[in-house]
């Protein structure tokens, strides 16, 4: 399975972009607590803890934003710069998650833009390559 | 025909899989400090992930290499040597070791260890390959990447050590294990720290027209809209020299040598290694995949081998700057 090239229509975005970003990032904070418990993302918490994140989802016109304490992921309703910001359209979103496509590549091609802490961008990459989906029921989604 | 090993970049346990599972020979590692030159926050392996990537390897019988390629530093000597009783601990089939301190101990301590002289011990020559042999009994050298074909092949002619050379990655400057650029900007370098350009201080800013990089607070490049971007090293950086503004040390690109790979194993090379531990699964699937099929292909098809337009696709894709060169292989230095 490939992601298709598609951009989310400039009409859905600005729809999208309308509605509250509270329930995906509470969906997204959920879901990361759920595969640390599992032990499937190997996240060392104390590495995260007290910084601030920013998913842009460019053209669906969607920020999702979170944060970290010492033991989990906690939503994040503060005003003011993330420590980190990752903006990204949504299919290469999903690229990188399903392995097709290397962060690195996205980079070097203006796809992906990371502001802010670059360390912390690293950790958070870094965190996402070590995730071994073999171990979970996501498996048969990875590319090879 | 004998093929040359395919030797793989593993960043993380499921980088590992991916090369393994792709194709790699042999797949290489360091450890998550300063011990090897990729030491980046989150990257590679702890014992328990080298473990699981050890088994993994072997089970499907390949070899694992772990790198210990940079220079044990006054005062802190004993994370070095800790470094090499691990590799022999966890039983690796070679460390990779640039210091020749750190040889020598790895000799004393541990006589059964099979050594390979890494890029970073920056062995050009045969006489250095030979004595690097004489003193330590290494079995295998990487030659850094500033040699012609030509000049490969006579270090082969010269040396019973087995030859490894690059295959595919960033290019650098190429004066490996001599280059101490980025403390210039950092205080760091990759034989003292690990690493060319440290993210802390990398920062990324987004102004109206451009994307600049800057490391230690200096402006190595500017970014226009959608010009392709490349790693925020010194080297790589356009500068401003005698009023024009350049890539005055080198270009982002990268060393592809498939269009070589007859004649690299024509010659006798034993192995080609794959940079890029700090990239990720996605980037290991496919160059090794893509370089499997390559070599492969060369082995069977020798002389009448043409490199396939889908293959040099891929790679293009992943390259750095979307450029590849042959690099120093096929200049007509003497």
């Amino acid at each position: 399975m490939r992601v298709p090239e598609l951009t989310v229509p400039t009409r859905l975005a600005r729809l999208l972009g309308r509605l509250p970003a509270t329930p995906p990032a509470w969906l997204l904070v959920t879901s990361l607590n759920q595969l640390v418990k599992r032990g499937v993302l190997p996240a060392d918490m104390e590495l995260l803890a007290e910084r601030r994140f920013e998913v842009r989802l460019v053209d669906a016109g969607v920020s999702l934003r979170f944060a970290a304490d010492s033991r989990r992921f906690l939503l994040d309703r503060q005003p003011g710069e993330p420590d980190l910001r990752l903006s990204a359209n949504v299919a290469d979103f999903a690229r990188m998650m399903l392995r097709e496509e290397d962060p690195d590549t996205l980079f070097f091609n203006r796809k992906l833009s990371i502001e802010g802490d670059t360390e912390l961008g690293l950790i958070v990459k870094n965190l996402l390559d070590s995730v071994d989906w073999h171990e979970t029921p996501l498996a048969r989604f990875m590319a090879s | 025909m004998i093929l040359p090993e395919l030797v793989c970049p593993a960043g993380s346990l499921p980088a590992l899989k991916a090369a393994v599972d792709n194709g790699a020979d042999t797949v290489y590692f360091g450890l998550k400090n300063d011990t090897n030159a990729r030491n980046f926050a989150g990257l590679n392996f702890d014992d328990k992930s080298a473990r699981a990537g050890i088994d993994y390897a072997r089970a499907r019988g390949r070899k694992v290499l772990m790198a210990i390629n940079t220079y044990a530093q006054g005062g802190n000597v004993s994370r070095w040597h800790r470094a090499i009783d691990e590799a022999a601990d966890l039983g690796v089939d070679a460390v990779i070791l640039a210091d020749l301190g750190l040889m020598d101990y790895a000799v004393r301590r541990h006589p059964e260890l099979r050594l390979h002289l890494s890029v970073q011990g920056s062995a050009t020559n045969y006489e250095a390959v030979n004595l690097a042999r004489e003193l330590f009994g290494i079995r295998r050298a990487v030659l850094p990447r500033v040699l012609t074909l030509d000049q490969v092949r006579h270090v082969i002619e010269h040396t019973d050590v087995e030859i490894e050379v690059f295959g595919f990655g960033s290019l650098c400057v190429m004066v490996e294990g001599r280059c101490l650029l980025s403390s210039y900007a950092t205080g760091e370098s990759p034989n003292t720290h690990g690493v060319c350009s440290p993210a802390k201080h990398v920062r990324w800013e987004h102004g109206e027209a451009s994307l600049d990089a800057r490391l230690g607070g200096v402006l190595i490049d500017q970014y226009g809209k959608d010009e392709p971007a490349g790693y925020p090293t010194l080297c790589k950086g356009r500068f401003a020299v005698q009023g024009d503004t350049y890539y005055a040390l080198e270009e982002p690109t990268s060393l592809n040598v498939m269009a070589m790979l007859p004649q690299i194993i024509d010659i006798g090379v034993a192995a080609i290694k794959v940079e890029g531990r700090q990239r990720s699964p996605a980037y290991v699937s496919q160059v090794t995949r893509t370089l499997r099929a390559a070599l492969d292909a060369a082995g069977r098809e020798a002389q009448r081998f043409s490199v396939r337009p889908a293959w040099q696709q891929e790679l293009g894709r992943l390259s750095e700057g979307q450029q590849q060169t042959l690099g120093a292989y096929n200049r007509p230095w003497k």
